[in-house]
């Protein structure tokens, strides 16, 4: 009988990465609320003494895979060693961030051992041993609430940015097992050569904690440098509404939208934006949103917690010489 | 180089989406399908490589009838022969089943390469492609932005944007590819590729026809259920925030999300 929850830690180039806080933490208190172990899954190489922080934050065990091969992500090294995790502990759920890693992994795992998977959720429970999630569909414009079928374990990626992280307890230690696997060379099929760094350094918009988004109002390339300014003082990344986006005034990985990117921020400052559709579904899940626009009948002022009707260039250089006052 | 794209309808992204009655569907009576974006890029994606390599482009979509129009738009645009997977029992199916019966029709062609969008923008899910991928047992690679084929046709090298990164990633062909915005402009289609389009081979096939067994798909076999879709929640009303100058706002803006919001 399928038992347990298991959530798979995410690290890159050695270090835990955020989602990883959030998959235990909400692990946790799935578990707690069925009374069920959590066990975190680690990958990597070298990784083996970052397993046990994993504890401060609520696993009860965490598995480690550590090898060569598996300090960088590919798909096929890593959904093997999981796969063969999954069947030797059989958990009843198991959880994934929906990072770009977590998504491509949770996909291919979920077809390998032919369970139900929920992409992208933002909210979970469990009910008579079943799993329950909710989903954003149709980029937000709807929510679908999902269950499983007696296929275990019930398999699900979690929005990052969204569930809440436990206070770490140091006293809490977990028990720290090495997973054993079998990994073939000729099973790796894809290679990583090379890992360009964004040349903005900043956090990507799907993890960013506050994002500035620049639309059509910005009515060039060059209006964006307020942006970035503000985006520089209150440590924001800078997005863009699709109308910019296919304007050519900035790159496609800042389009925030239903067919670019959907964020969840703690603060969404919009400016320039009207709001059509296919923007408001991707960025409604933001905690507090802040429009400025000229026009007051801008659609995105019904999804505004706070608005401001006026000229966006004479309003933002004001709003960075206020904001550094209380820096 | 022959090269499979797989793609689906999708309501068009400016659609209202209203809950139909039963609380687990939407109401569709006044949707525009249209063809997934992310699909339509790996169409043209799969025709720039051929214009390059020569070879074949197939087309194969699944869904209702209608499907039809998309698969002899991607004909039009260029590719060479469609297949439709049109079977009533695959009304409702989830992920897996979608992936089972593509790999089902995909199996028995010769391919190099396959394309799909890296998600459709309805379900949102992003499974399918990764999901035919495991199935048909060759790699993947998810979220592609630019594809690179190896000039002896071997291999793919592809840059697949992360979080605060892009990865190169090579793999041996076949593999699977999921299409990105950005990878390209797909093109329109042109009046005379409109009317080739006509006479290009579309072959419509059941489950039954790809010797699959419909009772393992459709609503009943789903291993993910939608208990219920509700609206998104409302979010409390905001304020407008008040002020005679564009300054005194910028003030009062910045007060507010000190003081009240505590986020600056």
């Amino acid at each position: 009988m399928s038992q347990g929850v298991m959530i798979i830690a995410e690290q890159r180039d050695g270090d835990i990465r955020k989602i990883s806080y959030e998959l235990i933490s909400e692990g946790r208190r799935l578990a707690d609320s069925s009374g069920q172990e959590l066990t975190a899954v680690l990958l990597g190489s070298n990784i083996k003494d970052k397993a046990a922080k994993l504890g401060n934050y609520g696993a009860d065990k965490v598995i480690v895979a550590d090898d060569p091969r598996l300090g960088t992500y590919t798909t096929d090294a890593y959904v093997s060693v999981i796969a063969q995790i999954v069947k030797s502990n059989d958990p009843a759920i198991l959880l994934l961030g929906a990072s770009t890693q977590g998504k491509d992994l949770a996909a291919r795992i979920s077809a390998r051992l032919g369970v139900g998977m929920a992409q992208d959720c933002i909210q979970f429970s469990i009910e008579h041993g079943r799993l329950n999630a909710v989903r954003p569909i149709y980029a937000g414009k709807a929510y679908a609430s999902v269950t499983y079928s007696d296929n275990y374990p019930h398999m699900a990626t979690a929005r990052p940015n969204v569930m809440a992280i436990n206070t770490p307890d140091e006293s809490r230690t977990a028990q720290v097992i090495e997973a054993s696997f079998i990994l073939d060379d000729g099973d790796i099929k894809t290679k990583v050569v090379d890992a360009i760094k964004d040349k903005s350094g900043k956090v990507d918009l799907t993890e960013a904690d506050k994002i500035v988004s620049g639309g059509r109002g910005m009515k060039g390339p060059e209006g964006y440098g307020i942006l970035e300014e503000l985006a520089e003082l209150i440590g924001a990344t800078v997005g863009a509404s699709r109308s910019a986006v296919d304007a050519g005034w900035r790159p496609h990985s800042d389009q925030v939208g239903q067919t670019g990117k959907v964020v969840s921020p703690n603060l969404y400052i919009a400016c320039g934006i009207s709001g059509a559709i296919q923007h408001l579904a991707g960025m409604s899940t933001s905690k507090i949103i802040v429009a400025i626009n000229k026009d007051p009948d801008a659609p995105i002022f019904q999804k505004a917690d706070y608005g401001v009707v006026d000229d966006l260039f004479n309003v933002i250089p004001a709003m960075n010489k206020e904001i550094k006052k209380i820096l | 180089m022959n090269i499979i794209v797989c793609l689906k309808q999708v309501p068009d992204t400016e659609s209202q989406i209203k809950i139909a009655p039963d609380g687990k569907s939407i109401v569709t009576d006044d949707i525009k399908w249209v063809m997934n974006p992310y699909d339509e890029f790996g169409v043209e994606e799969a025709l720039r490589i051929k214009e390059k390599f020569g070879g074949e482009v197939t087309v194969v979509g699944l869904g209702p009838k209608r499907v039809a129009e998309s698969i002899r738009t991607a004909l039009a645009m260029g590719a060479d022969k469609g297949i439709l997977i049109s079977d009533t029992a695959l009304d409702g199916s989830d992920s897996l089943a979608i992936a089972t019966a593509l790999a089902a029709a995909i199996k028995g062609l010769s391919y190099d390469l396959i394309f799909t969008g890296q998600r459709g923008v309805d379900d949102d899910n992003g499974i399918v492609g990764t999901a035919l991928a495991e199935m048909l047992n060759i790699p993947n690679i998810s979220v592609v932005e630019k594809v690179e084929i190896s000039g002896d046709g071997k291999s793919v090298k592809a840059h697949r944007p992360v979080e605060g990164q892009t990865l190169v990633i090579e793999a041996s062909l076949p593999a699977l590819i999921t299409a990105q915005k950005g990878l390209n402009e797909p093109r329109y289609a042109s009046l005379p590729g409109i009317m080739k389009a006509k006479k290009k081979p579309l072959e419509e096939k059941t489950l039954a026809a790809l010797g699959l067994d419909p009772g393992n798909f459709g609503e009943g076999a789903r291993k993910l259920r939608i208990v219920k879709l509700t609206p998104p929640p409302q979010r409390k009303e905001g304020k407008i925030v008040a002020g005679d100058t564009p300054e005194q706002k910028a003030a009062e803006l910045v007060k507010l999300l000190h003081e009240e919001a505590k986020i600056l």
